[in-house]
């Protein structure tokens, strides 16, 4: 009797050394909890707050007041044809998107710790919840952007359901770059510093303020690598009906957000072994 | 699972360990808080370093101190088992119950586990205090590893159990810590895993939820589930389980029957007692002034008595302005009898001038005149505090034994039930 294999799957637990698989079947196995924890920090979020939910509005709205009394009246810079509040909206609701997920998702597995040290779950549900939470308050902020098209007739022609494969696109830029800040954050505590920089110096490198048509044809193809061009410009052209040709500045930058996701998926991975002795 | 399952199923192998290690890395070069720029310099290096050294040494010639937290343990429970794991602190205990939860990776060595693990380590892990003690209960299930319809099915029994149910709507941020840990235990309690790991969660709760608890889990394993249970209170260990294994220093050092494993877990400490006190490495807190030694004495040195006035000397290295020290005096098994606080003040206190010299150490004493404890063998954790940190604290600092004798004239059992004796007298009827 003793030693009988038992009708329960067994588990095997042995050290790991090196690159190891992704495991999404166990992520997928665990996708009520991914939910729950999203949900919680939607909940979580705004508790206590006079705003609520409206700061997912009023963030991207008040940016853009700001953008367009300093770029578009003092400086004069150029919309592609359509008034400059929507031009800059069309760009702040994926930013503002990005820029959150990042920074919330990179603290996520820091701000979990007493799970992480207590209790064991697939540890990339923790990062992919962060983005889930934040993709509640993306849509709240497209309704915004919606109405503003309204307000001002731009848009609205049959590429509007086009917007869709970009929005999967800022997702999936911002896991990317959240799993990889993620792993690195649970060791090093300078993440926390460096992120804030990291976003700004990101907002730039994306034509948030401004057109990426100012850039000369030369340099497009190395700008599309920030896949933050190609979500912008997507918003843009499905949104707006801008008339840049998007193909090749799309591809270039799903081509680099699919690499950046999957190395930080697979670092993630490495690196979650020493998460309960490290954060 | 039936429990006609359970019984089946008894004889087949739950969980298996062979030579488990896990290893921690101490200092600054290993997995401590180092920053990017050391890592940095050191990915930039590597190229260098891989020609000219083997690749366990670091920059600088900086040795790894390894801290051996389990050290080459092979066990075999079968189901249906429930095993209490001894030890003191830092004989690896919670880094096996860690490694078995899958938390942590092995360092070498490999274990197997049969079906579901559920594990609670620390009660309450996963609640959010914002969310409300219903949202509480989902989340904490789905943390644990539980579906949502399991969850659903439950969730009278958990909240009945839990007894909160006029508080599901309140955050869990006002709950009482009763009601938080009772809620806590109730989750994980209804986790219908094969195996559930248990680390020391009954020393909070009242008495009575205490005693709820240990019934639950005995359901727990009647129903034939296997349990790992981690405790330092021996009474609830024994009550609980029939099969001990007690680590000591990341080695196993006795597995068989609870009550023998209890035993040698026993004698084990009184040697450990035997060490002098600033000798020990059990203890935490920050040690600007430690504990020196703990002497406990009858009057003019006699051994103890029921009933006879005792004397509780604690000697400290040093002192600093609003220092306490707190006695707790625990019986053979590890369960709290009563405690003695300096920081709570009556009248009869006596203040001396401190001395810190060799030959006169500073010392608090805790005089008591009539010892209200029954023959026995007793244990004291020691903890001095400072004005806001723990400086010192060492649990079973030191060890007496009361004899017989007389409390308000009546001669004192030690063979009753409880620890302390209670002055009194009966007004009896005679006919």
């Amino acid at each position: 009797m003793v030693g009988r294999v038992t009708a329960h799957p067994i588990i095997r637990l042995e050290p790991s050394r090196g690159w190891v698989a992704l495991r999404l079947d166990d992520v997928w196995h665990y996708r009520e909890l991914l939910w729950f924890l999203a949900l919680r920090d939607i909940k979580v979020r705004y508790k206590q707050t006079v705003l609520g939910a409206s700061w997912a509005l009023l963030q991207p709205v008040l940016t853009t007041v700001v953008f367009t009394v300093v770029f578009g009246r003092l400086a004069r810079i150029p919309s592609d044809g359509v008034p400059y509040a929507v031009f800059a909206l069309a760009a702040l609701v994926p930013w503002t998107f990005f820029a959150t997920a990042v920074s919330t998702t990179s603290i996520s597995l820091v701000g979990n710790t007493n799970l992480i040290s207590k209790v064991y779950f697939p540890r990339l549900c923790v990062p992919i919840a962060a983005v889930v939470a934040c993709v509640v308050d993306l849509l709240i902020a497209c309704g915004v952007l919606f109405v503003a098209m309204g307000i001002y007739g731009v848009g609205g022609g049959l590429r509007m359901p086009l917007v869709i494969p970009f929005v999967a696109l800022a997702v999936a830029t911002a896991l990317g770059v959240g799993l990889w800040l993620s792993a690195i954050a649970a060791r090093y505590r300078d993440v926390r510093h460096a992120v804030p920089f990291l976003v700004q110096f990101w907002l730039f490198a994306t034509p948030v303020a401004y057109p990426s048509s100012l850039l000369s044809d030369r340099w497009q193809s190395l700008y599309a690598l920030n896949p933050m061009v190609g979500v912008v410009e997507g918003f843009r052209w499905s949104l707006l009906g801008s008339d840049v040709a998007i193909g090749r500045t799309a591809l270039t930058s799903t081509a680099s957000a699919l690499v950046i996701l999957v190395t930080g998926a697979f670092y993630f991975r490495r690196m979650e072994r020493s998460f309960a002795d490290v954060i | 699972m039936s429990s006609d399952a359970g019984s089946a199923q008894r004889g087949a192998v739950a969980i298996r360990t062979e030579r488990l290690c896990k290893d921690y890395v101490l200092g600054a070069g290993g997995y401590g808080y180092d920053s990017l720029r050391e890592r940095l310099t050191q990915l930039a290096t590597a190229p260098a370093r891989a020609l000219s050294s083997r690749r366990e040494q670091r920059p600088g010639g900086e040795q790894e101190q390894l801290l051996h937290a389990l050290v080459d343990l092979s066990v075999t429970i079968n189901e249906g088992e429930v095993v209490g794991i001894i030890g003191s602190n830092g004989a690896g205990k919670s880094t096996l119950l860690k490694v078995l939860s899958r938390i942590t990776e092995p360092t070498s060595g490999w274990a197997e586990i049969a079906g579901r693990v559920g594990s609670l380590l620390e009660v309450g892990t996963g609640f959010h205090p914002e969310l409300t003690g219903r949202e509480n209960i989902f989340l904490n299930g789905a943390i644990l590893g539980m579906r949502q319809a399991e969850i659903r099915r439950q969730f009278d029994q958990i909240v009945a159990f839990a007894d909160i149910e006029r508080f599901l709507e309140t955050p869990v941020k006002r709950y009482s810590s009763g009601m938080y840990v009772r809620l806590a235990f109730s989750v994980a309690a209804h986790l219908q895993t094969e195996v559930l790991i248990v680390d020391e969660v009954l020393a909070v709760g009242d008495a009575a939820f205490q005693r709820k608890c240990l019934g639950r889990m005995d359901e727990v394993a009647r129903e034939g589930r296997t349990v790992l249970f981690v405790s330092h209170n021996m009474a609830i260990i024994q009550s609980l389980c029939r099969r001990g294994i007690f680590l000591q220093s990341g080695r196993l050092v006795a597995d068989g029957p609870v009550n023998e494993v209890v035993g040698k877990y026993l004698q084990s400490l009184e040697q450990t007692m035997a060490v002098d006190l600033l000798d020990r490495t059990d203890r935490r807190g920050w040690h600007r002034i430690k504990v020196s030694g703990l002497e406990i004495a009858g009057e003019d040195g006699a051994a103890l008595a029921s009933g006879r006035p005792a004397r509780f000397t604690v000697r400290l290295t040093g002192l600093q302005p609003g220092t306490r020290c707190m006695l707790t005096v625990l019986n053979n098994l590890g369960q709290p009898v009563c405690e003695f606080a300096s920081g709570t003040t009556s009248p009869e206190d006596v203040t001396v001038p401190a001395v810190v010299s060799e030959a006169a150490p500073t010392q608090f004493i805790c005089e008591i005149e009539e010892l209200p404890l029954v023959p026995g063998r007793y244990r004291v954790d020691v903890l001095v505090r400072g004005t806001h940190h723990t400086e010192d604290a060492i649990a079973s600092a030191a060890m007496f034994d009361v004899a017989h004798g007389v409390l308000a004239g009546r001669p004192v059992a030690g063979h009753g039930s409880g620890d302390v004796a209670v002055p009194h007298r009966w007004i009896v009827p005679v006919s």
